[in-house]
């Protein structure tokens, strides 16, 4: 009996595993199992990501019309220096083989190309043209007091939702 | 000036950006995870309305994390809100502030257009196409491309991604596209 329970454990945790991996944001290699408030560390990082967010205007559906029209250098300075820092500190990374507070090795999940990418970012262009937002600045939006974008949010977790409906039928 | 009234301040981008990239090993170093905002959405969809669809049938407890973030930026959004807000106007274009007053956006005040983005518009189609539409596209777009700015475009690009460079180039064909040729049009409406 036990051997039939352990055997079941094991094939649920590998599919779990296989379907996270269908899509390679949403991997996470971390195999220890940590207290959920473990998390609020989590909490604190994405409050001083908000403030960022904030101070700096990206969130602000006007900075983002003028990063489409080339009025202004400000969006693809903050992108363009993010993506620079986040170079060098995954080089550092790799280079030092520097582990997380746990312990842990650090693990870096390769990309796959698939055509969603063209497909999909298309889409989320048009979207983020739209609403002058992405997924982080949607939830900054909504804490400055916007309350209107509460359904902004929802209707982008419909969006994913369908997107996770139809996804076996659209081209990948 | 004090610290206070020096934060209240607009930040450059050379400021910003340095730590918005900042987060990638901050979020390695904390838990090994991987900077990434648009799953949170899946995680929702995951834990709400899975309704046996595969691509909800995951542990989405073991990414709980994520909704951990995203609830931080939405509480960094709070704070920057009552405790460090600008009180200056925020300053945009000319061009663009031209642009927008054809179609009767004067309101250029905050960071969300309040004569575009507001419960009473809501019901309006041009409401309607700006909120519920693009929404929508943001939902179904990141998950389709597997990530958004931040995972992608940030995160991706840091790790050298080919598959991160393409996914960014078009949300940039995209949103140049729409912002330049669709948008205006849904403006007039």
């Amino acid at each position: 009996m036990s051997t039939v329970i352990k055997t079941f454990k094991k094939t649920e945790l590998n599919t779990d595993f296989e379907v996270r991996s269908q899509n390679s944001m949403c991997v996470n290699r971390s195999e220890l199992d940590k207290p959920l408030l473990s998390n609020l560390k989590f909490t604190f990082a994405g409050i001083l990501f908000g403030i960022i967010l904030v101070k700096s205007e990206v969130i602000s559906w006007f900075r983002i019309q003028e990063m489409f029209r080339l009025q202004s250098f400000h969006m693809y300075g903050v992108i363009g220096s993010a993506i620079v820092v986040g170079i060098i500190s995954i080089f550092i990374i790799k280079r030092f083989k520097i582990r997380s507070i746990d312990g842990e090795p650090i693990h870096f999940e390769p990309k796959k190309f698939n055509k969603g990418q063209i497909y999909g970012g298309l889409l989320f262009g048009f979207g983020w043209a739209l609403t002058g937002a992405c997924p982080g600045p949607l939830f900054a939006q909504i804490g400055t007091g916007a309350t209107v974008i509460i359904v902004t949010l929802f209707s982008a977790i419909i969006g994913t939702w369908v997107y996770g409906f139809l996804r076996e039928k659209l081209p990948h | 000036m004090n610290f206070i009234e020096w934060i209240k301040q607009p930040w450059p981008w050379y400021v910003a950006g340095p730590l918005i990239g900042l987060t990638v090993p901050v979020l390695f170093i904390l838990g090994n995870k991987s900077f990434g905002v648009s799953s949170s959405l899946r995680h929702i969809c995951a834990a709400c309305a899975p309704m046996n669809i595969s691509f909800f049938k995951y542990d989405w407890k073991k990414e709980v994390w994520n909704l951990f973030f995203a609830g931080g930026i939405l509480l960094g959004g709070m704070i920057s809100a009552f405790f460090l807000s600008n009180p200056d106007p925020v300053l945009i274009d000319t061009r663009l502030a031209t642009e927008l007053a054809g179609y009767g956006v004067t309101n250029t005040e905050g960071l969300v257009p309040k004569d575009l983005f507001n419960w009473e518009s809501l019901l309006s189609v041009k409401g309607l196409i700006l909120m519920v539409g693009g929404g929508f596209l943001v939902g179904f777009g990141t998950r389709y491309a597997g990530g958004c700015t931040s995972g992608h475009a940030i995160m991706g690009i840091s790790n050298l991604q080919l598959p991160s460079l393409i996914a960014t180039c078009c949300f940039m064909i995209g949103g140049f596209f729409f912002a330049n040729i669709i948008l205006p049009l849904i403006l007039k409406l």
